[in-house]
């Protein structure tokens, strides 16, 4: 399961290089919602500043669909699908590969994005390191979460424009977590709930999604 | 030994339609057998059931000893299908895509560098993007895979579909090699001649039914027996 979960995060890196799709079209979209913020709220900078978790979050969901919908997509060419299915690939090293896949751009793509807020938003934040941990878990549960929705989506019709409608209402928990998490890191001070609650929900999140798509996967791919 | 192919009033269903509506077929292990039939007939689904993509709902079905009504994924392994889309990804070069699915079917990178030697892409194909490719060399790529795989049951939709006169050859030669090596070829083909010429029998399906040639009529002839009546 595990080398072929390699095998394939590398093949859809590779792809990734190659075509630069994250790079050219899904973080400067990102970079936009941010400005699109900015411009909107920038009267009151106060409010950007206290809205900046959130408005990071939303701005690394809506580019972790379009990221999804580019795994997706890789597979849906020339019969890939069907090679895929014949390989002999174990369909949870499928999952993992291609969640893998997704999850390292997501990251990168969380990094430049939080150089973006700094930058836009005159945020300084204060926790680092809660900062990086609920970066890791929104990431894997938003990487499992997607992988295994696009696949559902890629076996239905209008795919393009079902999988937002199926994804982002079970990927509201992880905005909503990571988003508390990320206000305490980036104030220093906990309002309500602490931050290792809202931690504590992002890693069940991430296990529960990454542990079904291991399982569901496989019948899943054969409808897709 | 077991057939590579049983097929008895075996039926597809694709949705509601019956794709398949009553296939009769035996292949023996090592034979070369053509499927032809107009278009819609169901030849490539009947591939595609032998692969062990799609499901067969009803009758007996059996590929390499396997039941396809029950576990139809446990053949997927031992076949290499030639779809008339190649499988290959668009951004990744030659090498790059035979170097993934040979790696995925655990073979060795020899026999990715053996096959890409065989198909003429070992030259400065080998770097080129997939989607930069024309048809013709689309098809050879995917062969190239095919035969890195090395299965028991080879099946062929259209192989010599969009190559040259030098290609087609080419295939032809691949699957007269892969029959002598013992493995099985159903290969389907508008290009009866050719397909008759390669094949120990012709089997015509018609709405989704066998119509003529569903078993052996006549002792296996060895490729070599082929190959000397001029075949190749």
């Amino acid at each position: 399961m595990w080398r072929d979960a390699l095998l394939v995060a590398g093949k859809d890196l590779r792809i990734e290089g190659r075509s630069r799709v994250a790079l050219n079209q899904v973080l400067p979209f990102a970079v936009l919602v941010l400005v699109l913020f900015a411009f909107a709220l920038d009267p009151d900078r106060g409010v950007l500043e206290r809205a900046a978790a959130g408005l990071y979050w939303v701005a690394v969901l809506f580019s972790a669909l379009l990221a999804v919908q580019r795994s997706q997509a890789v597979e849906s060419g020339d019969g890939t699908a069907d090679a895929l299915r014949l390989s002999g690939l174990d369909p949870a090293g499928v999952f993992l590969g291609k969640a893998g896949a997704v999850a390292l751009q997501l990251l990168v793509l969380e990094a430049l994005l939080g150089v973006g807020v700094v930058v836009l938003y005159g945020v300084a934040p204060a926790g680092l390191g809660l900062l990086v941990v609920t970066a890791l878990a929104a990431t894997a549960g938003l990487a499992a979460a997607g992988t295994l929705y696009g696949v559902i989506a890629a076996g239905l019709r209008v795919r393009e424009t079902l999988l937002p409608l199926l994804l982002l209402p079970v990927l509201a928990p992880v905005l909503i977590a990571a988003t508390r998490a990320s206000e305490t890191a980036l104030s220093g001070v906990s309002s309500g709930v602490p931050a290792g609650s809202w931690l504590a929900l992002l890693v069940t999140f991430a296990m529960v999604y990454l542990g079904f798509g291991v399982v569901a996967f496989g019948p899943l791919l054969e409808d897709a | 030994m077991d057939p590579a192919v049983r097929l008895r009033s075996a039926v597809c269903l694709l949705g509601r339609f019956p794709a398949l509506s009553g296939i009769d077929l035996d292949v023996r292990r090592g034979e070369v057998v053509a499927v032809e039939g107009p278009n819609g007939a169901g030849k490539t689904t009947l591939l595609r059931a032998l692969a062990g993509l799609v499901p067969v709902t009803g009758g007996v079905a059996e590929v390499l000893g396997v039941d396809l009504r029950t576990a139809r994924r446990k053949v997927r392994p031992r076949v290499a299908l030639l779809s008339q889309a190649g499988g290959l990804y668009d951004e990744l070069t030659v090498a790059d895509n035979l170097r993934f699915w040979a790696r995925a079917a655990g073979r060795s990178m020899a026999a990715v560098e053996e096959a890409m030697a065989e198909l003429g892409l070992d030259g400065r194909l080998a770097d080129v993007a997939a989607g930069r490719l024309s048809t013709g060399q689309r098809r050879r790529v995917a062969l190239a895979a095919l035969v890195t795989r090395d299965s028991e049951l080879w099946l062929l939709d259209e192989p010599h579909a969009g190559l040259d006169a030098a290609g087609r050859d080419l295939v032809d030669a691949l699957v007269l090699g892969a029959a002598r090596r013992g493995a099985t070829v159903v290969l389907v083909s508008h290009e009866l001649e050719r397909a008759a010429a390669l094949s120990v029998r012709t089997v015509s399906i018609v709405g989704g039914r066998t119509v003529l040639g569903a078993t052996p009529a006549a002792p296996l002839p060895r490729p070599s027996d082929q190959e000397a009546a001029g075949v190749a």
